[in-house]
Order: structure tokens, then C-alpha cells, then sequence
């Protein structure tokens, strides 16, 4: 088990092969080989700069926006080469999603946030349309029943824990295949914290779910999969429950039990 | 090793119940600290207090000269329109109803008032008390009617400057007669008309409607009003939206390397470059190169757009930085295109800072004036430019020219005319902050 290849018999919706992560000079992940099974939660784990964030954002090229960043290797969205010089960065944002550490909404209305993603992919032909989807995407973001009768409210004007909501409702909207989610609790009290791991459980019987984190609790309570970064390599990856009760490696032992990290 | 011998001795000198922080010297410090806070506190308020006072100063002085300039002194004479003098009655033609001798219908009508004067010099000084518009007041109602011809009329013409100057005791009333420009005769007749009321200082429309004069109690500023109007919509349309899209690029689009780096200082030294240098480069290439028109707002508007256009880049930029990027990358992971991440929201974010930069920038050239007269935007033009093209002046333009004029009656003109340029500014800055306001939002 000390590659990330899946051993599981669920599909693989995105792989990497080989990734190496630089920045200018800086090599920030070195020969990542990881698997990303289908309609299951992947967490990510690893001491801070360990290159966990950097991994997930090469998932779907948002690394492109940094200066100086380059990715070798290969990582693969089923067939798709995701680094192939023919792919369509809109097209691949759109199939893998993203909801970010800070929640950050639109300073637009509720309904603006959830119906702009739906609105530059075309996704929907009439005003009733759009209506449709971003009621969905609220009701499946567990949003509906508490923003359903204020849609034309603020985005901003939510609580904190609501507004990560609403920025999964916006990243639902657009209907991806796979969400990225970089420490989407970090900036949350438990409560919504709990809110939004149950919301994660609910989706991945939809999605394929890809969740930095630095709390071994949540990793172990949401994730099907864990793979343990360390100093820019993945030192392990397996079943959550193998990883958290019996990992093979010492390093990975030395972080869950709290002795680094 | 010293010092640490030397603790336990310092310590057992002081009494029991004070710490470090209450000794003597302690409060001492602890004093000075307060007396250095007071000092610049008083220091503050002193600078703001001149600054006021300056500017209270500077307010009053313009307001105090330029105040008068609103009321000009008007005649009240009874008008023969004589068809002998002017035209036939029945004529509709205008250019024939313009060229009557209205002098002389003036003149008759003065007389009539005062017959006594009926010297030939006390008749010059009659016509010297009316202004050489009052002829061209008369014509003008004539061809604006020529069913006036052969009625009489009481009409308000103004007065000459002398006469306006006097009245309103800006020149000295009591010097010798010799000294004086209103006679003592003439003195008589102004104060027999103000007896009878047909001579008093009546709201001045002129200045609000008419250009520029030779006569003062002619002058107006709407020559120049619509002249700054055509010259800054020209520098906007053009300054704007280029600046704007350079701003983006550089910001958002443009590679950081030596060259985006030569080019963003250039443009910050673009900013500080005196504004007359942009007159010459105006002449130069707008009027030497391109063969545009001489003392035409449209080239003046250009002008001002290249000086203004570093100053609204640099707004533009800082309001975009100002934009979190949290915003950009949730554009851009929802699939946004970067052009689609600017545009639907780090834009629409960074507007009320680029507005505010903007009207900044337009307030400034509105002031302008040197780099005008360098492309002979500083003529005489008595109309009111008609298109961006025509031969125009511009408020402070105007402004520099009256306050190079030697007669007395411009002086008021000059404060006038300022009074109006500082209230166009002042809306403009209040149209700052209302579109600041508006378009504010939080994230």
C-alpha cells in the first residue's frame, strides 16, 4: 500500500501519475501517484506546507493562476489527460469543482452566487430553467430551507457556515463531476462545521469528493479514502479506517497520533 | 555579572510596595510621554486650523470681489422703434432689422429724459453712460419681433462698465472731477434716473448666458462653461475607457517582467510630468503633425485625455489590487474565463475606486490651463462654440484672460467666473462621493 494506487474495486474518476509541483525553483510535490475513486471522499491530510493544497489545486489547473507554478506528470480525469495542451481549462473547471478555505461568495444576491455558474457554461435555456437549478442547488447544499423566501438578499450577509454552504451550492450549480474542497471548515465554529460534513456525506453519493484537511477527526469521520502527505511526497494512502488503525508507516503513525505535525 | 550584583542592592533601596513601574523616574517618563502627545496633538490642530483659515480666506476674498459681478447696473429707457432708423414697417427680414441705427434710437430717447443736455459734448457723455450692448440688445428684439417697429417700449439696457463700477462704489466716488471717468454731469443724470428708479442693479442673466467681450458689463461665462464641457467630455471618452483597459492588463493580464516593470514606472513618471509639456506635445502632434484645428475643445480634450490618462491608470490599478483574490478564484473555479473573472466581478468591485480616481482626474483637468494655451485655446471668441470642433475657450482660460484685463470692471468678472469654476468642481466632487456611495459594497 505504499503507492496511491486504488486497490478497491470502485472505479478511478481522476488519477495522477508521477506529479511533480514546482514553484520557480521550488519543487513543492514530488512524485505524487495517487487515486481518486469514483462517488467516495478522498481526504488529503499532512502537516502544514506539506504540498496537500498544492496536490488538490493541480486537480483542476487553478495552480495555472499562480506565477512561476509548473506541474510535470500526469494526472487523469477518467481519460482526459487534465495538462493535455487540447484541454479547455473553463471546460475542466466546470467538471471539477471547487469550494475554497475562506467561504467567498459573490458580494452579489443569493441567487446571483448559485445561478452565475449556470449562466456562463449555458446550462440553462430559459428563466424557469435557472430557477430550477439553483433551487436544486440550494436544496441539495442544505441552504433551501433556511435562504429559500430571501434569494434576493446579499450572499455576504449570511453567517459563516451559511455562506461555505452557498459556495457549494455554487459550485452544485454548475453540475461538476468532482468537487475540490480546500479546508472548506477551517474558518467555522463546530456546529456549522458538523453542518457541512454531513452535507459532504450526503454528496458523494453524487460526486467524486477531494477534501484537504488538518483535522485528523474530520478526515476520519468523512472520508472513505486518506492519503498522508509529508514534505512534498505521499508517504501513504489506503482505506480511512486502515490508515487511522493501522497505518504501515512510521511517519504517518508519528502524525495521527499527534506526535508531529 | 556586575549588573546582576548590582539588582539585589537597587531593588532593596526602593520601598517595599513600589515595582519598576513606580519609581520617580518612571512617572517622569511616563509625564514626558504625555506632554510629546499633547505637543502633537496641538501641533495638528494648529496645522488645520491655518489650513482653514487659508482657505476661509481664500473664499471670502473671491466671494467678497466676485459677488457683485451676479447684478449689473441696467437703464430703464422708454424705446421709440422708429421704422425711419430701423426698417419699414412690415419687415421681416432679419439681417435688414439688425442693421437699424439703434445708437440713435438711444441716444433720442436719453435726450428726451435729460433736455437739458443738449450739447454736443454733453451729448457724447449721455451716450457714453449706456453699453455698446444696448444697441445689440435693441436689434435682437426687433428681429426677434417685428411687430415692435413703430410702438414704444420701456426697456432694461445695460449700462457701461464706468457707470456699473461707480454705482457699485468699487472705483473712488469722491476723487476730483478730473480724475473721475463719470463726470459731474453724468453723476447727475445716474442719480436722477436712480430717483426715479430707472436705474438699478438688476440680475445679471448675461453672465450666465453670453461669452466673452471686450465690454466687461458684457462678458459671460458660457462660452467657457460649454467650452470646459466639450474639451473634458472629450478628454473622458477618450482617457476612460483606455485607461481602464490598460489598467486591466496590467494588472490582471500582463506578464510581471522588465518590461510590464519599465512600463509601470514610465507611467508613474508620466503622472508628475508638468502639464505644459503635454500642451507642447498637443501642438506638436495634434496641430503640427495631424493638422487639427487650432483653439478647438476637441483638441484640447486630447490633450488633457494624455495627461490625465497616467493618473486614471494608476487609480484604476490600485482599485483593482484592492479586490480580494478570493473573488478571482472563486470566478475562475466555478469555470469562469479570466476575461469573464474581470469583468463580472473584479471590475464591477473595483468601479467606485476607478470613478473616484476618475472624476479626480477630470476635476483636475477642468482647472487646467497651461497646457491649453499652448494649442491656442486662449483666443478672443465672443460665441458660444457650437460643436467640439469650433474655436472655443475654456473657464480657466477665461479667467487667466480677464484677470490680464486693465479695466476695472473685469476684476469682479474674474472673481465671478471663479465662484462658477469652484462650483463646478464642487459638484463634481460631490459626484465623487455619491458614486462612491452607490456603488460601494463589502465582501
Amino acid at each position: 500500500m505504499q503507492n496511491g494506487y486504488s486497490t478497491s474495486n470502485a472505479p478511478v474518476k481522476m488519477s495522477a501519475r508521477k506529479v511533480d509541483v514546482f514553484y520557480g525553483d521550488k519543487q513543492a510535490l514530488k512524485g505524487i501517484d495517487l487515486d481518486v475513486p469514483a462517488r467516495s471522499v478522498t481526504a488529503l491530510i499532512g502537516p502544514s506546507g506539506c504540498g496537500k493544497s498544492t496536490f488538490l489545486r493541480s486537480l483542476n489547473r487553478m495552480n495555472d493562476t499562480v506565477r512561476g507554478c509548473r506541474v510535470q506528470g500526469e494526472i487523469k480525469l477518467d481519460t482526459l489527460d487534465v495538462y493535455d495542451n487540447s484541454v479547455d481549462v473553463v471546460q475542466l473547471r466546470a467538471r471539477v469543482g471547487m469550494v475554497f478555505q475562506k467561504p467567498n461568495p459573490f458580494p452579489k444576491s443569493i441567487y446571483e452566487n448559485v445561478a452565475y455558474g449556470p449562466r456562463i457554461h449555458g446550462l440553462a435555456e430559459s428563466r424557469e430553467e435557472l430557477d430550477a437549478i439553483v433551487e436544486k442547488s440550494l436544496k441539495q447544499a442544505g441552504l433551501w430551507k433556511e435562504v429559500g423566501d430571501r434569494l434576493a438578499e446579499g450572499g455576504t450577509g449570511l453567517s459563516g457556515g451559511q455562506q461555505q454552504r452557498l459556495c457549494i451550492a455554487r459550485a452544485l450549480a454548475v453540475s461538476p463531476e468532482v468537487i475540490l474542497m480546500d479546508e472548506p471548515c477551517s474558518a467555522l465554529d463546530p456546529i456549522a462545521t458538523a453542518h457541512i460534513e454531513e452535507l459532504i456525506d450526503e454528496l458523494r453519493e453524487e460526486y467524486t469528493i477531494v477534501i484537504v484537511t488538518h483535522s485528523m477527526q474530520q478526515a476520519a469521520r468523512v472520508s472513505q479514502r486518506t492519503a498522508f502527505f509529508h514534505l512534498g511526497i505521499l508517504v501513504e494512502t489506503g482505506d480511512t479506517k486502515t490508515i487511522f488503525t493501522n497505518p504501515s508507516d512510521e511517519r504517518t503513525q508519528g502524525y495521527i497520533t499527534g506526535r508531529f505535525g | 555579572m556586575t549588573d546582576m550584583a548590582a539588582e539585589p542592592n537597587q531593588l532593596a533601596a526602593m520601598p517595599a510596595d513600589q515595582g519598576i513601574h513606580m519609581t520617580d523616574k518612571a512617572k517622569r517618563r511616563l509625564k514626558a510621554r504625555y506632554a510629546a502627545e499633547r505637543r502633537f496633538r496641538l501641533i495638528g490642530m494648529a496645522a488645520i486650523l491655518f489650513s482653514l483659515a487659508a482657505l476661509a480666506v481664500l473664499l471670502f476674498t473671491i466671494l467678497g470681489n466676485g459677488f457683485t459681478a451676479f447684478r449689473q447696473t441696467h437703464v430703464q429707457l422708454e424705446i421709440q422703434f422708429e421704422p425711419d432708423q430701423i426698417a419699414p414697417v412690415g419687415t421681416t427680414d432679419t439681417a435688414k432689422l439688425m442693421q437699424g441705427n439703434y445708437g440713435a434710437l438711444i441716444t433720442k430717447s436719453l435726450q428726451q429724459r435729460f433736455p437739458e443736455a443738449s450739447s454736443r459734448s454733453n451729448r457724447r457723455a449721455l451716450e457714453a453712460l449706456m453699453s455698446a450692448g444696448a444697441e445689440v440688445q435693441l436689434a435682437r428684439m426687433v428681429a426677434d419681433d417685428p411687430s415692435l417697429l413703430g410702438q414704444t417700449r420701456k426697456v432694461w439696457l445695460p449700462a457701461h462698465s464706468n457707470v456699473d463700477v461707480f454705482v457699485k462704489g468699487q472705483v473712488d466716488t469722491t476723487a476730483a472731477e478730473a480724475d473721475r471717468r463719470i463726470k459731474d454731469n453724468q453723476l447727475g443724470w445716474i442719480n436722477a434716473l436712480k430717483a426715479t428708479g430707472d436705474l438699478e442693479l438688476r440680475f445679471n442673466t448675461r453672465f450666465f448666458t453670453g461669452a466673452d467681450s471686450r465690454e466687461p458689463e458684457l462678458v459671460g461665462v458660457w462660452g467657457g462653461v460649454v467650452g470646459s464641457f466639450y474639451t473634458l467630455l472629450v478628454t473622458l471618452a477618450v482617457a476612460f475607457p483606455l485607461g481602464i483597459m490598460a489598467a486591466i492588463y496590467l494588472e490582471e493580464f500582463a506578464p510581471k517582467n522588465r518590461w510590464t516593470e519599465i512600463i509601470e514606472v514610465n507611467i508613474n513618471n508620466l503622472a508628475a510630468v508638468p502639464s505644459i509639456v503635454y500642451g507642447l506635445l498637443g501642438l506638436a502632434v495634434f496641430i503640427g503633425f495631424f493638422g487639427m484645428p487650432r483653439s478647438a475643445p476637441f483638441v484640447g480634450g486630447l490633450v488633457l485625455a494624455l495627461m490625465s490618462l497616467p493618473v486614471i491608470i494608476i487609480a484604476a490599478r490600485a482599485a483593482l489590487r484592492a479586490v480580494p483574490p478570493s473573488i478571482r478564484q472563486a470566478a475562475l473555479g466555478l469555470g469562469a474565463s479570466p476575461l469573464q473573472a474581470v469583468l463580472h466581478h473584479v471590475l464591477p468591485l473595483a468601479m467606485p475606486g476607478i470613478l473616484t480616481g476618475t472624476i479626480i482626474a477630470m476635476a483636475h483637468a477642468l482647472g487646467e490651463t497651461a497646457p491649453l494655451l499652448m494649442i491656442g485655446m486662449v483666443a478672443f471668441i465672443v460665441d458660444v462654440p457650437a460643436t467640439p470642433v469650433d474655436a472655443a475657450t475654456v473657464l480657466p482660460v477665461q479667467i487667466f484672460m480677464w484677470a490680464d484685463s486693465a479695466e476695472r470692471g473685469f476684476v469682479e468678472k474674474t472673481s465671478a467666473a471663479i465662484i462658477v469654476l469652484l462650483v463646478f468642481l464642487l459638484l463634481m466632487n460631490l459626484a465623487a462621493i455619491l458614486l462612491r456611495k452607490k456603488f460601494e459594497r463589502r465582501w
